[in-house]
C-alpha cells in the first residue's frame, strides 16, 4: 500500500492515522474512463479491435490477479474459467437463443462454482505451491479435453455466433468495427477494477490478504481462511469468465483450445506479472503492453527486414516477445511495472 | 533429551507458503527401505485395471495391444520425467520449459535425419546439445532466480517454453514432420504388434535411465548431487561448488529431454506443440512418482502409460489424456507426496 | 471461577508421546506460567489448546464449553487467543494495518476499526512503528505487534508463547508490566509458556512443569521452583536457555 503519512503529529496517541489509498484508486478509474469512452472515435479501427484487445486481456487478469495476487494461490488454470463464461454464452446463445448478456451471467455463476468446487478440494487436501498451480492446469485441461471429445458442446468444432441482420445491444453484436464493442470492454474493465478496488479495502479482501501472508497467524486471529480463500477464488473466476463471455461475442467464434488451452491461462497470468502482482493496476499497465505487441509483430513480419525474409508470413513472433518480456520483467522488476513505480514513488 | 516433537511441531506450523513442497515433513526410518507393500498394493491395482479393462472390451487382444502400447511409451515417459524430477529434486525448479527441450531435440534430430544422419546416431549431437544448453540457460537465466520463489521460477521457464516453442513455429511454420526409421515393421508381442521403433525406444529409455541412475548412485558427481539434492547448505559447507552441480543438474535434466526427443523421433508427428504433450504427461509423472524421485519417476512413467492406454478403453471417445489428468487429480489430492516417498 | 479447563490432554507423533496426560485449570483474572525443559511438550500443549494441533485424546473446556479439537478461528471466536513464538506478522501490511485485520476479524465495523487499532497499537507501546511497514522492524516491535494483534481480538483467555524470548534484559521489563496490566486492569486471563525463570516468577499466580510430555508438578511459582524434581529436570540445563 502507498503509504503517504501525513505530517506527524507530536502527541504519540492523537497522532492521524495514514490515509489509504482506495479514494485515489476510484478517483483514478473514472478518470480514466472519462478520457478512454472517446477513444473509437478517434482511433482508426485496426487500432481500435487493439484497444478491445487490451481490455479483454486487462479483464482475464483482473480475474487472476484476485485469486493468485491478492489471494495467493497460483493458478495456472484461469483457462478453466475463462473457457466456462465462454461456453457458458456460446452454448447459450447458439443452441437455446438466450442473449449473450445472460449467458454473461450463466457463466459467471458456473465458473464461480467450480472454482469454489475447485478451491475446495485444492485446500482440503492443503495443496501448495506447484502442487496447486498444477492441480488447477490439470481442471483446465480436463475441461478442455471434455469439450474436445463431447457432443453436448459441439466437440472440436465449438460454436460460430450467428450473424444478425441489424445491431443489438440485446444481442450483443454491432457491425464489426463498432465503437460499441470497446465501449462495452470499457464498461466491463471498469466494472471488475472497481470490483477489485471495493474487494481489496473490504473485510473479505483484508483477510484474504492476510491469509496470504501467513494463513496460522489468520486463523489465530479468528480469521475463517478456508471460507475467504473460496469467496476470492469465485469472484476471480467470475471476473475471468465475463472476458471468456465477450470474447465469444466479440470474435463471434470459441472453440476448445480458444477457451480452455493452456495458452489462455498464460494470457491471464502474464499481464498481472508485466504491470505488477497483488497491484490494483498491474493487470491494466501489462495489458496495454501486451496488448498491442501482437500488432507490432504482425506488422514486422509481414514485411520483414531484408535479413529475415524466410520469416514472411510466418506466426509465433509474438508470443517470443512476451516470453521474453517474461522473463526479463521476473528477473529485473519482479514486482512489475507498476509495483516498481510504485516503490519509486513511496520513496521520493 | 531430544526436541523432536516441538521442534517438528514448529516445522510443521511454519509449513505455510510455497517453501513446502514436499508435503511429508516428519521424517521416517523407512525411507531407506524399500516399500514392498506399496509395490505390492499398486501391482495388484494395476492387475485389476487391466482386469476392468478387459470386462470392459470384452476382447483379450485389445486389452494385450493396449498393455503393450502403454508400457512401450511408459518407459519414454518414465526417461522424461526421470529429467524433470532430478531438476525438481536438486533445484527446486518446477520447469515448464522441459517439453520444449524435448521439442527442441525433435527437430534437431529431423534435420539430422534429413541431413542423411541415422535416427539413433543423432543421439549422439542432440543429447550433448541439449546438455550444452541446459548449461546455458541455467547460468544464463536460472541462476538469476535461484532461492526466489517459486512462482518466479516457474514463470521464468514459462517465458523459455513460450521462447522455444514459438521460435520453431517461426522458424519451421506449423507443418507437421516425421522421421522415417529405415526397416520400421510391427514385431508381434504376444497378441499385440509393436513398432519396432517403438520398441527401440523403450529399450534405449530404459538404457539410458539405467545410466543415469547409476550415474547419481555410483559417481562422485551423483553423490555430489544427491547432497545438494538433500541439503545443498550442508553440501556446500563440504566443499562442493553448488553452482556447478544446479548447472549439470538442470543439464543432465535437459539432456533426457533431448534423448527421449530423439528416440521418440520416429514415433510422433513433429511438430513445435509436441514437447508440450510430453511436458503435461512428465509433470503427472513426477508428482505421480514423489517429486524428486528419479526411480519413481520411471515407474510413475510405465504406471501413467498404461493409464493413457487403458483409459481409452474405459472411456472410449475420450482423449486418452483425459484419464492421465485423472489419474494426477486423484493423486494429487490423496497422496501428493507421490506413490513413493520422495529419495532423490 | 475456572475459566479455562484442560482434561487428560494427550498427542502422539509417530509414537512418540509429545503430551502425555496433561491436565489443569486456569482461574478467571489469573496468570499461569508453563515451563519445562526442552522437548518438554510445551509448545506442542499449546498448540492443542490452540487449536492448531488435534488431541489425540482429552478435553479443552472454555468458560464452561467445550472447544476441543474446533479450527483455531472458532477458538479465537470463543474468546482465546495465541501468539506465535516465532513472530509472523502479514508481511505484506503495515502495523496498522495487521492489528486492523485483527479488529475486523473480531467483527468491529468497519469505520471504527483503524482508530481501535490504533488505541491498541498504542496501548503495548508500539506507536513509534503504527504506519511502518513490518518488513525490517526490530524483534522487540515485532513481540509487541504479536501481542497488539492477539489483543485486538478482545481475547478473555491470551496464549503467549515465549513473549519475551529473543528479547534483551531491558526489553523484557516493560513487557512485563505491559501483561500485568492486562490482568489488573482489562481482566484478561493468561497462559503463557517461558523460559526465562525471572519472568515466570514475577508474573505467574501458578506454574505447571512440564518433562516429557507429562505434568511433573504444579503450584505457587517460589513451591514449584524448590521441588527437587523440577530441579532435577532442568539439571545440567540453563534454564535461560532459548528453546
Amino acid at each position: 500500500m502507498t503509504t503517504t503519512t501525513a505530517p506527524a503529529a507530536t502527541t504519540a496517541a492523537g497522532k492521524p492515522l495514514p490515509r489509504q489509498p482506495w479514494n485515489r484508486h476510484l478517483l483514478a478509474i473514472a478518470v480514466l474512463t472519462v478520457l478512454l469512452i472517446p477513444l473509437p472515435l478517434i482511433l482508426p479501427p485496426a487500432q481500435a479491435s487493439v484497444a478491445v484487445r487490451v481490455l479483454i486481456f486487462a479483464l482475464m487478469s483482473i480475474g487472476w490477479n484476485m485469486m493468485s495476487g491478492f489471494g495467493g494461490m497460483f493458478s495456472f488454470g484461469h483457462a478453466a474459467y475463462f473457457g466456462i463464461g465462454a461456453y457458458a454464452g456460446g452454448f447459450l446463445l447458439v443452441e437455446h437463443n438466450v442473449s449473450p448478456w445472460i449467458g454473461m451471467l450463466v457463466g459467471m455463476v458456473i465458473a464461480a462454482a467450480f472454482a469454489t468446487l475447485i478451491g475446495f478440494l485444492a485446500l482440503r487436501y492443503k495443496l501448495r505451491g506447484a502442487y496447486f498451480a498444477l492441480a488447477t492446469f490439470a481442471f483446465a485441461e480436463m475441461l478442455r479435453l471434455w469439450a474436445t471429445n463431447s457432443e453436448f458442446v459441439n466437440r472440436a468444432v465449438g460454436y460460430h455466433v450467428p450473424l444478425r441482420p441489424e445491431s443489438s445491444w440485446w444481442w450483443m453484436q454491432f457491425e464489426p468495427a463498432s465503437a460499441n464493442y470497446f465501449w462495452i470492454a470499457l464498461g466491463l474493465t471498469v466494472i471488475a477494477l472497481v470490483v477489485s478496488v471495493q474487494f481489496v479495502r473490504s473485510r473479505a479482501g483484508q483477510f484474504t490478504k492476510a491469509a496470504r501472508d501467513d494463513e496460522d497467524a489468520a486463523a489465530a486471529v479468528g480469521i475463517p481462511v478456508m471460507r475467504y480463500k473460496l469467496l476470492t477464488m469465485a469472484l476471480s473466476a467470475a471476473i475471468t469468465a465475463v472476458a471468456g463471455a465477450f470474447y465469444v461475442q466479440y470474435f463471434l467464434f470459441i472453440d476448445p483450445d480458444l477457451a480452455f488451452g493452456s495458452s489462455v491461462s498464460i494470457q491471464a497470468i502474464l499481464p498481472a506479472v508485466i504491470g505488477g502482482v497483488a497491484t490494483i493496476w498491474g493487470p491494466v499497465i501489462g495489458a496495454v503492453v501486451m496488448g498491442p505487441l501482437n500488432d507490432v509483430t504482425a506488422t514486422i513480419l509481414r514485411n520483414p527486414p531484408p535479413a529475415l525474409e524466410f520469416l514472411q508470413g510466418r506466426g509465433g513472433l509474438d508470443v517470443i516477445v512476451y516470453g521474453a518480456l517474461l522473463i526479463i520483467i521476473v528477473l529485473l522488476l519482479p514486482q512489475g511495472i507498476y509495483g516498481a513505480l510504485r516503490k519509486r514513488w513511496s520513496r521520493r | 533429551m531430544t526436541s523432536t516433537p516441538d521442534q517438528d511441531h514448529v516445522a510443521a506450523g511454519n509449513g505455510g507458503g510455497v517453501a513446502t513442497l514436499d508435503p511429508d515433513e516428519l521424517p521416517t526410518a523407512a525411507t531407506r527401505t524399500v516399500p514392498w507393500l506399496r509395490i505390492g498394493v499398486i501391482a495388484a491395482l494395476i492387475v485389476v485395471a487391466i482386469v476392468l479393462a478387459y470386462v470392459r472390451a470384452g476382447s483379450g487382444v485389445v486389452v494385450v495391444q493396449a498393455v503393450t502400447t502403454g508400457i512401450l511409451i511408459g518407459g519414454i515417459y518414465g526417461l522424461v520425467a526421470m529429467g524433470l524430477t532430478l531438476i525438481f529434486g536438486v533445484l527446486d525448479i518446477v520447469n515448464f520449459a522441459h517439453g520444449s527441450f524435448l521439442a527442441l531435440a525433435l527437430f534437431l534430430t529431423f534435420g539430422l535425419t534429413q541431413a542423411g544422419l541415422h535416427v539413433y546416431l543423432a543421439l549422439a549431437v542432440s543429447v550433448p546439445a541439449m546438455f550444452l544448453l541446459g548449461v546455458l540457460v541455467q547460468r544464463g537465466i536460472l541462476a538469476g532466480a535461484m532461492g526466489k520463489p517459486l512462482e518466479n521460477q516457474l514463470l521464468i521457464t514459462l517465458g523459455i517454453s513460450l521462447i522455444i516453442e514459438n521460435a520453431l513455429l517461426l522458424f519451421f511454420g506449423a507443418n507437421p514432420r516425421s522421421v522415417a526409421l529405415s526397416g520400421d515393421r510391427g514385431v508381434p508381442i504376444f497378441e499385440a504388434v509393436a513398432n519396432l521403433s517403438r520398441i527401440l525406444a523403450f529399450v534405449g529409455a530404459l538404457l539410458l535411465a539405467g545410466l543415469l541412475y547409476l550415474l547419481l548412485q555410483r559417481t562422485r558427481l551423483g553423490t555430489a548431487i544427491r547432497a545438494v539434492a538433500a541439503n545443498d547448505t550442508g553440501a556446500q559447507l563440504v566443499g562442493i561448488d553448488t553452482r556447478v552441480i544446479y548447472a549439470v543438474t538442470f543439464a543432465l535434466g535437459t539432456a533426457c529431454a533431448g534423448a527421449a526427443g530423439t528416440l521418440v523421433a520416429p514415433l510422433v508427428t513433429i511438430e513445435p506443440t509436441t514437447g508440450s504433450l510430453f511436458n503435461i504427461v512428465a509433470f503427472v509423472v513426477v508428482v505421480l512418482g514423489g517429486m524428486g524421485n528419479v526411480v519413481g519417476a520411471l515407474v510413475g512413467g510405465l504406471i501413467i502409460g498404461l493409464a493413457e492406454q487403458l483409459g481409452g478403453i474405459y472411456l472410449p471417445g475420450q482423449s486418452p489424456l483425459l484419464s492421465v489428468f485423472i489419474v494426477f487429480v486423484l493423486v494429487l489430492f490423496l497422496r501428493p507426496q507421490g506413490l513413493f516417498r520422495r529419495s532423490a | 471461577m475456572t475459566l479455562l479447563r484442560v482434561e487428560n490432554l494427550a498427542k502422539s507423533f509417530k509414537g512418540l508421546r509429545a503430551v502425555d496426560d496433561v491436565s489443569f485449570e486456569v482461574t478467571e483474572g489469573s496468570i499461569l506460567g508453563v515451563i519445562g525443559p526442552n522437548g518438554a511438550g510445551k509448545t506442542t500443549m499449546f498448540n492443542l489448546v490452540a487449536g492448531a494441533l488435534r488431541p489425540d485424546t482429552g478435553r479443552v473446556h472454555l468458560g464452561g464449553k467445550e472447544i476441543t479439537g474446533h479450527a483455531p478461528h472458532r477458538i479465537t471466536a470463543a474468546g482465546m487467543t495465541r501468539t506465535f513464538q516465532l513472530m509472523r506478522p502479514f508481511y505484506s501490511m503495515t502495523v496498522l494495518e495487521n492489528v486492523t485485520v485483527a479488529v475486523l476479524a473480531g467483527g468491529a465495523a468497519k469505520r471504527t476499526a483503524r482508530e481501535t487499532a490504533a488505541e491498541v497499537i498504542a496501548r503495548v507501546g508500539l506507536d513509534k512503528w503504527r504506519d511502518a511497514p513490518t518488513e525490517g522492524l526490530p524483534t522487540a516491535a515485532l513481540k509487541r505487534l504479536e501481542l497488539a494483534r492477539a489483543l485486538a481480538s478482545k481475547p478473555r483467555v491470551l496464549l503467549l508463547d515465549e513473549v519475551l524470548a529473543g528479547l534483551v534484559p531491558a526489553e523484557r521489563t516493560p513487557v512485563m508490566e505491559l501483561l500485568e496490566r492486562l490482568r489488573t486492569e482489562d481482566g484478561v486471563t493468561l497462559v503463557f509458556v517461558e523460559h526465562i525463570m525471572a519472568a515466570v516468577m514475577r508474573l505467574s499466580d501458578s506454574v505447571l512443569v512440564l518433562d516429557l510430555g507429562r505434568v511433573l508438578t504444579s503450584g505457587a511459582p517460589e513451591e514449584v521452583t524448590r521441588d527437587p524434581r523440577v530441579i532435577e529436570a532442568y539439571l545440567g540445563e540453563d534454564p535461560h536457555a532459548k528453546a
